[in-house]
């Protein structure tokens, strides 16, 4: 989808991107990196708006330095500002948008009116968009961008400014992008552990140079660990204890989650396969206990980010 | 959110049926750049009359186009009526008579064409579609300048219609009725330009009506003072050269110079052939220059 050869931005004073050579395939991919990492900087060039100072990109196969307007036609992009009119409607707004793409008239409403309705937007998209919500207007800004049915889209920090539960839609839907619009997605975020749920693959860049690439897998690969919190019963004044115990009896190793939330009360041990989940399960039901959560723990980029080498190490070699 | 696979849902004992079907791919055809800017400049020349807009920002422009046909409906009611030998005003002379509508359009719809995108950051969607700086700034202009157009040229036709209706000369109105149109094309053009320029720079509208109305009318009002101490004092040939500073003496001093125009130039006198074509090059060198800064002015605001 994206490849870049040593593909360097300077600026007068800054270098915004030093020989930052990277494959992207199809999925969706994120790229992480601090404020100022130049991750905008990248998007810029690879929409052809920008020419490199050296080096060579291409997108979905056309080099940028020539073919940038048929990126531009085959791209969405959805940038990390503001950029809605307040005085106009949804519908509107993305119908004008749609045609600045080369989508005939008759096709722009439709496509309008699919898009807005795949991003979650309904009756509300008659209405001026400077009375939306920031995570409407995030849908909007969204729906701009796919509209075209593009083969790849830029989200330049999408989640910024939402409240968590915004943040998880917006995140399940940059999941569907993929998964049921078939379009490829390149993600920014300065948020690591966003992308971890959300991306195929992770690129990280750090003051224009390529930290890391590989995929999600790779960075949080190690045997699963599950996390497990049950109630208390009277006859079991402390579950978490009596789980312990009996499932100590049956040959598990299991551990505090100590650093958790909530550490005290949660469990954490390392599933062998599919007969833990019904182990635990079995114990579960037999102690009387009601089970609060089960889920896995995977490790976060994070820690693979801060110190990667390290971090990897431990991660494989403890499995926690 | 729509779910994810294709559903079908009956409500019982009804037809009605909710289909979902899923993502749509596009597969049709996608039209480019060319298409793109005639959608901008569709969208742009509708959006100067606010049709497509809220009806509150359709008051204003509307008013303004009254207000410009309503004095040629008048004159052809009265030329009718009298069944005089001439209409009172000439073509050339009425877009001079009614510049202060001219100008005050020109404030109002210059920056809603182009600091909308600017302060609401619009642009970079633009600008990340096919469409380049160059169609942008055509589009915007050529929008612009046919608004212009429609403005100052349909009391024109109104005159004329109204001209043959009293049965006056036709190879004599229509001779003027085509310089009016040149002439009010010159304007549209200079005018469009020059607001546009003004307004690109000033992305709070409200900022953008002041500066556009200042530089049309404050530089007409103080080129026409100078010009009219100039002639007390009898210093004729300063006139036409003081002219050269403001838009619309400039078309005056083009109109009367080689469209058969008479000048408002105190004294009436316009300016000289040699003159008229240095206004002429003045006024082409703005045109471009307009477009110019335009171009620069868009390229700078990128992403």
């Amino acid at each position: 989808m994206i490849a870049t050869e040593s593909l360097s931005k300077r600026f007068p004073r800054v270098t915004a991107l030093d020989r930052l050579s990277v494959d992207v395939g199809p999925g969706v991919t994120g790229l992480v990196g601090a404020n100022g990492a130049g991750k905008s900087t990248l998007i810029k060039i690879l929409l052809g708006l920008s020419p490199a100072s050296e080096g060579r990109a291409e997108v979905l196969g056309l080099d940028v330095a020539t073919k940038g307007a048929d990126i531009r036609e085959r791209v969405g992009y959805m940038p990390e500002h503001d950029c809605l009119p307040p005085d106009v409607s949804a519908t509107e707004f993305v119908v004008h948008m749609a045609r600045m793409s080369g989508l005939p008239p008759t096709a722009a409403r439709e496509r309008t009116a699919d898009t807005l309705r795949h991003v979650g937007l309904y009756e509300e998209r008659y209405r001026p968009i400077g009375g939306y919500s920031t995570g409407m207007k995030q849908r909007v800004k969204l729906a701009q961008a796919l509209v075209h049915d593009p083969q790849l889209v830029f989200l330049d920090e999408p989640t910024n400014g939402l409240d968590p539960v915004g943040r998880d839609e917006m995140l399940g839907l940059i999941r569907r992008i993929h998964t049921d619009f078939g379009i490829s997605v390149l993600v920014t975020s300065h948020l690591l552990g966003e992308l971890e749920r959300t991306c195929d693959h992770v690129v990280v860049v750090d003051g224009g140079k390529l930290l890391r690439s590989s995929s999600t897998t790779d960075f949080t690969q190690t045997t699963t660990t599950l996390a497990i919190e049950v109630t208390d019963t009277d006859e079991h004044p402390d579950g978490t204890r009596a789980v312990r115990d009996a499932l100590d009896a049956r040959g598990v190793t299991v551990q505090d989650g100590s650093g958790l939330p909530g550490a005290g009360h949660v469990l954490l041990l390392t599933a062998a396969g599919e007969e833990t989940y019904d182990l635990v399960r079995d114990v579960i039901a037999d102690l009387g206990l009601g089970l609060v959560r089960m889920e896995q723990r995977r490790h976060h980029i994070s820690e693979v980010f801060t110190d990667s080498d390290a971090a990897r190490k431990e991660a494989v070699g403890h499995g926690s | 959110m729509a779910a994810e696979q294709p559903t079908a849902t009956v409500a019982p004992g009804d037809q009605t049926r909710i289909h979902n079907i899923g993502y749509r791919s596009y597969d049709g055809p996608r039209l480019g750049r060319a298409y793109a800017r005639r959608s901008l400049y569709s969208q742009s020349l509708r959006g100067a009359y606010g049709l497509g807009r809220s009806a509150k920002s359709k008051v204003l422009p509307m008013l303004l186009f009254v207000v410009m046909c309503l004095p040629a409906g008048i004159m052809v009611a009265v030329a009718v009526a009298t069944k005089a030998n001439d209409l009172p005003v000439d073509y050339t002379r009425y877009a001079i008579v009614l510049q202060a509508v001219i100008s005050l359009y020109v404030a109002a719809q210059a920056p809603q064409s182009v600091s909308r995108d600017l302060r609401f950051r619009t642009v970079p969607l633009y600008f990340s579609r096919p469409i380049e700086t160059s169609d942008y700034v055509r589009a915007k202009y050529a929008s612009l300048a046919s608004a212009l157009f429609i403005l100052t040229a349909a009391p024109l036709l109104v005159l004329y219609v109204g001209a043959l209706l009293a049965k006056l000369d036709f190879a004599d109105q229509t001779k003027g009725f085509a310089q009016g149109l040149v002439s009010v094309a010159l304007l549209s053009l200079l005018f469009a330009g020059l607001g546009l320029v003004v307004a690109s720079v000033t992305p709070r509208r409200g900022f953008g009506i002041a500066a556009v109305i200042a530089v049309l009318t404050i530089t007409y009002g103080a080129v026409s003072t100078l010009q009219a101490i100039a002639d007390v004092q009898g210093s004729s040939g300063a006139v036409a050269w003081i002219g050269l500073f403001s838009p619309i003496t400039l078309i005056d001093g083009v109109q009367s110079a080689f469209l058969g125009a008479t000048s408002a130039f105190p004294g009436g006198v316009g300016p000289s052939n040699g003159e008229g074509a240095v206004y002429a090059l003045v006024t082409l060198g703005l045109i471009a220059g307009a477009y110019g800064l335009l171009m620069r002015r868009y390229k700078k605001v990128g992403l």
